[in-house]
């Protein structure tokens, strides 16, 4: 194993100082007492008392969950039919093309899928609101869900799925009974990606949404057009907060599940 | 065909020699196709009931392909597949009689072993308690009664075998089908199996069709076994009457080592047929009943524990050709003897060393005659 020397350690500090120290400052001064943004006035935890007391900040909270909520649910289910088909179906016509075009809304600007949602709305005259950033928000993420749910599929044992069709099951009670729980640790991690975008996306909602459906990163946009508040860096605070738990609590499961399943491993091939 | 063997006794079973019995199972004119490919061309193949049915051939040949048209996972381009004497058209897999041990077990990971093999009840709604039955009769069946609750990852391979084999055959399916089951077990395990698999298959009396790579595996278990070749049968027969009456040089060359000569067709008087192999040689007498025309090409297979090597001229024999000693093969109980003949092709004699190595009276570069009895060999066309 290589040591730290002093190169190692100033790269490591280096990059980072370079991805945290934005996050680490807002955090920071989420703690200042002082109205003014960048002037330290002491430990306070009033900014945190009013976020909670803002209401519109709570409002827009329930939003953003709602929306992510639902359409990551739908578009957990519809990429994961939309990866079935497309891993199942034996070569038809136009197969890469439709494959091309399921992925495709990944690389397009979000400012063109936003504008294009708009306008599809309102020539359809759908009244712009919550579910409209619904829709929205499932069109997008519905590509991501694909391609996860994809990638497990390809090294899914087709064998599995036909085994449980020689013991006697239907293909729909075969995909209930055993495609679905092996592959379901990747769907899970597609709903959660979905999630995640949903809660992260400001410029499609912008376009989607109307009045009486403000997210919360449309609400903390138009807060900081006005001015950054401590209030702002707060929220943002928890935020962070929220993310970092999810992450963590994830990734400290999987890990957990991993051990066990050597150490079960292990357990096998110590008693043959 | 020649092939007629009186070594087995009448009572023996055999329903294909029983012209009033019925196939079990019936591939008339099967031919599959992916595409353009031809994986399966014409094929016309009976197997009965209680047979242990092997299919031999080498890789790519179609054998997983005619198992999956028996289980249901395709059909047939033409032809028909017919159990018991109804068609199966495109019966789907679960409404088959039929159950498959897959080649990579494709047991199912999130579910114990108990799970695992009462799956296939489970979906027949069979009660809890018949499941839980049946379960542990095949749990005994397969020695796995310390293992009812782990899961696929935490067995070894021969064990996790044992359990795709207990699901195969919990539902008690009349033919049940092995897709290279033995593939992944040591030698000592496989041997061991195979008998296990047998006595399971007399114990229930269902029908089995196996594929295997392994030679030695398709002679030791199967009633029959068909000599398969890029989607065609070469020659089905029972393993010995393949070993001893091949019907053409692919399938003597498939089951155990042979000799082959190739030679033109001199004369044909009464049974035996006399082959002109070698310029200055005396022709090879084999016995045959076929009568091609003289001038034709044909070939003498003849299996290399049949030859008999010596120093000195044997005073009579049918065939003898004189040549020197190439290579010497020693494997234990056995020596290889490769000679050298006039016309500078290499005959393999098979010798059991009853004496000690030190005392073998032939070596390297000696003059030796190969000897052996037209009846010995076999007289074959292609
Ligand atoms: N779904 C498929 N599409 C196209 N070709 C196929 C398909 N399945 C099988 N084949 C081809 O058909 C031929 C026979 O395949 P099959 O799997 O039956 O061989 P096999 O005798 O079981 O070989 P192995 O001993 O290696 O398992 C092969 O050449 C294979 O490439
Ligand atoms: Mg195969």
């Amino acid at each position: 194993m290589t040591r730290f020397n002093w190169f190692n350690t100033t790269t490591l500090t280096l990059g980072f100082a370079f991805l945290y120290l934005p996050i680490i400052l807002l955090m920071i001064y989420s703690f200042n007492e002082s109205r003014l943004v960048t002037v330290w006035a002491g430990f306070s935890t009033r900014w945190y008392q009013s976020v909670f007391l803002n209401e519109s900040f709570i409002n827009a909270a329930w939003v953003t969950l709602r929306v992510g909520f639902i359409s990551a649910s739908v578009a957990t289910v519809l990429g994961t039919m939309a990866a079935l088909v497309l891993n199942r179906a034996g070569p038809f016509h136009g197969k890469t093309l439709f494959t091309g075009m399921i992925y495709a809304p990944m690389v397009m600007p979000e400012v063109i899928t936003g504008l294009s949602l708009l306008l599809l709305f309102v020539s359809l005259d759908f009244a712009r609101g919550f579910w409209t950033v619904t829709l929205a928000h499932i069109t997008f993420s519905m590509c991501y869900v694909a391609v996860v749910v994809s990638t497990r599929l390809v090294t899914f044992e087709r064998s599995l799925e036909e085994a449980a069709l020689d013991l006697g099951c239907t293909r729909f009670s075969a995909f209930i009974q055993v495609t679905l729980p092996i592959i379901f640790p990747a769907i899970l991690a597609a709903w959660l990606l979905a999630f995640t975008l949903s809660l992260d996306d400001l410029v499609i909602a912008s376009f989607a949404s109307g009045p009486g459906a403000t997210t919360l990163p449309m609400k903390i946009y138009s807060q900081v057009r006005i001015g950054v508040s401590p209030e702002i860096n707060a929220l943002s605070s928890i935020l962070i907060a929220v993310v970092a738990i999810g992450v963590v609590t994830a990734s400290l499961v999987t890990k957990q599940a991993h051990v066990k399943r050597i150490k079960e491993e292990r357990m096998a091939i110590n008693s043959i | 065909m020649e092939t007629q063997i009186n070594t087995q006794p009448a009572c023996e079973f055999a329903p294909w020699e029983d012209p009033v019995q019925k196939p079990f199972v019936r591939f008339e004119n099967v031919t599959k196709k992916f595409g353009d490919f031809t994986a399966i061309e014409d094929l016309t193949l009976n197997i009965y009931e209680r047979e242990f049915f092997a299919l031999l051939g080498p890789s790519g040949c179609g054998k997983t392909t005619m198992m999956r048209m028996l289980a249901g996972f395709e059909y047939p381009t033409a032809g028909n597949i017919m159990l018991s004497q109804s068609n199966l058209h495109k019966a789907p897999p679960h409404k088959r009689p039929v159950n498959m041990m897959f080649q990579s077990y494709a047991l199912f990971p999130h579910m114990t072993v108990e799970q695992n093999i009462g799956f296939g009840l489970k979906q027949e709604k069979t009660p809890k308690k018949e499941i839980k039955r049946r379960v542990e009769e095949m749990l005994s069946l397969v020695q796995l009664e310390p293992f009812t609750k782990r899961k696929p990852h935490q067995l070894s391979g021969g064990q996790k075998q044992r359990v795709a084999l207990a699901r195969s055959l919990a539902k008690k399916p009349r033919l049940l089908l092995l897709d290279e089951p033995l593939g992944a077990l040591d030698r000592k395990l496989r041997e061991q199996t195979q008998f296990e698999l047998m006595s399971i298959q007399e114990q229930l009396g269902l029908t089995f069709v196996i594929v295997t790579h392994d030679q030695e595996e398709a002679m030791t278990v199967a009633s029959r076994i068909a000599v398969m070749d890029h989607g065609k049968i070469v020659q089905v027969a029972t393993p010995a009457e393949i070993y001893e009456y091949p019907n053409s040089r692919y399938s003597a060359d498939f089951l155990g080592d042979v000799n082959i000569i190739e030679g033109q067709l001199d004369v044909t008087t009464g049974k035996t047929a006399s082959l002109a192999w070698a310029e200055g040689e005396t022709p090879l007498a084999i016995s045959t009943k076929l009568r091609p025309p003289a001038g034709t090409t044909a070939w003498l297979a003849v299996r290399p524990e049949k030859l008999h090597i010596s120093k000195e001229k044997p005073a009579s024999a049918d065939n003898c050709i004189k040549g020197e000693v190439w290579d010497i093969g020693y494997t234990g109980n056995i020596s290889t003897f490769h000679v050298k003949a006039s016309n500078g092709s290499i005959l393999k004699v098979q010798v059991s060393n009853r004496e000690h190595l030190a005392d073998r009276p032939i070596t390297w570069e000696d003059n030796v005659y190969v000897y052996w009895e037209k009846g010995a060999g076999v007289f074959l066309e292609r």
